[in-house]
């Protein structure tokens, strides 16, 4: 039986969404990766605002459930999941925290500033991203696109392991 | 599937009372063209010639399809009729398609996949840097977002033709292949539908005069990088988005449709 519990605030539903995580990199929540964009409480109706990573990210829809169900399991029915696609994600919202979970997770995190962009630098120099294993810089970009859309394919020149970036995109 | 309602979708520029018309079949036009295109590419699934390039085009196809399914949702919405973003790719038939035949155009061997690539590129790219500073506020937002995935799409689909150009004689000769086997298809891209028309001469498109300009700068470019003679004075086909199409679009919907027609409604 669930409890009447007083209205909502804002500050409790941003803790509750803390504890949602993202499905397919589940060691980062869906704060630490700038997912969330608002969150508003109008009485007893709630109001959380999402924006995608990447277009088809497949995971949207799983994060919405989540969500739901997290904020369900407090007491709180009336919620509304608005998708937002404008202004669109960038990882420079990615928080300090995450990026060092997904490091010790096994995941480079982005560099910041040195996002695809708008120049095509074609055949360019690699991004230098750092072994999240043996922390050499002798590393090489294998392919931009690696086992999701967020993330490209490395390997560490010292330690030989293979690893994911998750790319910079901005 | 979930729509922002504080996201305004009506449009500032010089409205008339056929624009938000023009501008449903315009969207769709935008949704049929990246949703075919991610098809062909995920045909490619578990067949790429090595590991990488095969999740290359995965991840190209899932960008794609995840920008149709926005067209699609806004396009449902312009509409207003009750119709989804399901029954709109999945319940019209190949003359209610309107992409242009270059993405619909079979995969062929690598060279064509990634000759056909590359032409969409050029110009998918630079559509959307002037779609995303365009007056209709829902239509921008959809670009800001895709063009950020279409600049790794065509670095990669330019560099690869600078390798199968500048390549081995094997590589050479099919990517010259491909090119006398595609290039027809890319005039339309550019060439602008009656719908197109219209909605320039309202303000809500941007003149493709600007927009030939850019690609053909950048297909210079990649083509001297590649060695490959530029294509000149190619007779270019159209059709597609006017909904004449060849032949080749049936069957790939035959496909794609096909759990739908055969059990309508399915969910799961």
């Amino acid at each position: 039986m669930v409890e009447h519990l007083a209205a909502p605030t804002e500050e409790h539903i941003w803790q509750l969404l803390e504890e949602v995580s993202d499905p397919e990199v589940p060691v980062l929540s869906i704060l630490d990766l700038g997912i969330v964009r608002a969150v508003r409480v109008a009485g007893e109706e709630v109001h959380v605002t999402i924006t995608p990573t990447y277009s088809g990210c497949p995971a949207m829809n799983t994060i919405a459930t989540e969500i739901r169900l997290r904020l369900l399991s407090e007491g709180i029915t009336k919620l509304h999941i608005h998708n937002q696609l404008s202004p669109a994600w960038t990882t420079d919202w990615m928080s300090q925290a995450g990026r060092e979970k997904l490091e010790a997770y096994g995941i480079a995190p982005p560099v910041d500033g040195t996002a695809t962009g708008h120049l095509l630098n074609l055949f360019g120099a690699d991004t230098a991203v750092r072994c999240p294993l043996c922390k050499s810089e002798h590393t090489h970009l294998v392919s931009q696109f690696g086992s999701t859309a967020c993330k490209a394919h490395y390997q560490c020149d010292d330690c030989l392991e293979p690893f994911d970036y998750f790319k910079c995109h901005a | 599937m979930m729509t922002d309602p504080t996201m305004p979708s009506q449009a500032a520029a010089a409205s008339s009372p056929e624009t938000p018309t023009q501008l449903f079949h315009y969207v769709l036009q935008l949704a049929d063209t990246s949703l075919i295109l991610a098809h062909r590419l995920s045909e490619w699934c578990g067949h790429g010639p090595i590991l990488e390039q095969d999740l290359a085009m995965a991840n190209i196809a899932l960008d794609l399809l995840g920008e149709a399914r926005s067209y699609y949702q806004y396009a449902a919405e312009l509409e207003g009729k009750g119709r989804t973003e399901d029954d709109l790719a999945y319940l019209r038939s190949a003359v209610e398609y309107r992409n242009p035949l270059l993405v619909e155009q079979p995969n062929g061997d690598f060279a064509s996949t990634i000759l056909r690539q590359f032409i969409y590129d050029a110009f998918h790219y630079h559509l959307l840097l002037q779609l995303k500073s365009g007056p209709d506020a829902q239509l921008a937002a959809i670009a800001e977002k895709s063009v950020k995935e279409a600049a790794y799409h065509i670095k990669w689909s330019s560099e690869w033709v600078i390798r199968l150009g500048d390549g081995t004689e094997e590589s050479r000769r099919r990517v010259e292949k491909a090119i006398e086997n595609l290039w027809r298809y890319a005039g339309e891209l550019t060439t602008p539908s009656a719908t197109e028309k219209a909605l320039q001469a309202a303000g809500f498109l941007p003149d493709y005069v600007a927009i030939q300009q850019q690609i053909d700068a950048h297909v210079v470019r990649v083509f001297e990088e590649a060695t490959l003679p530029v294509p000149q004075g190619v007779f270019m086909q159209k059709g597609g988005k006017d909904g004449r199409h060849s032949e080749h679009l049936g069957y790939l919907l035959a496909e794609l449709q096909y759990l739908q027609r055969t059990y309508p409604g399915l969910q799961w």
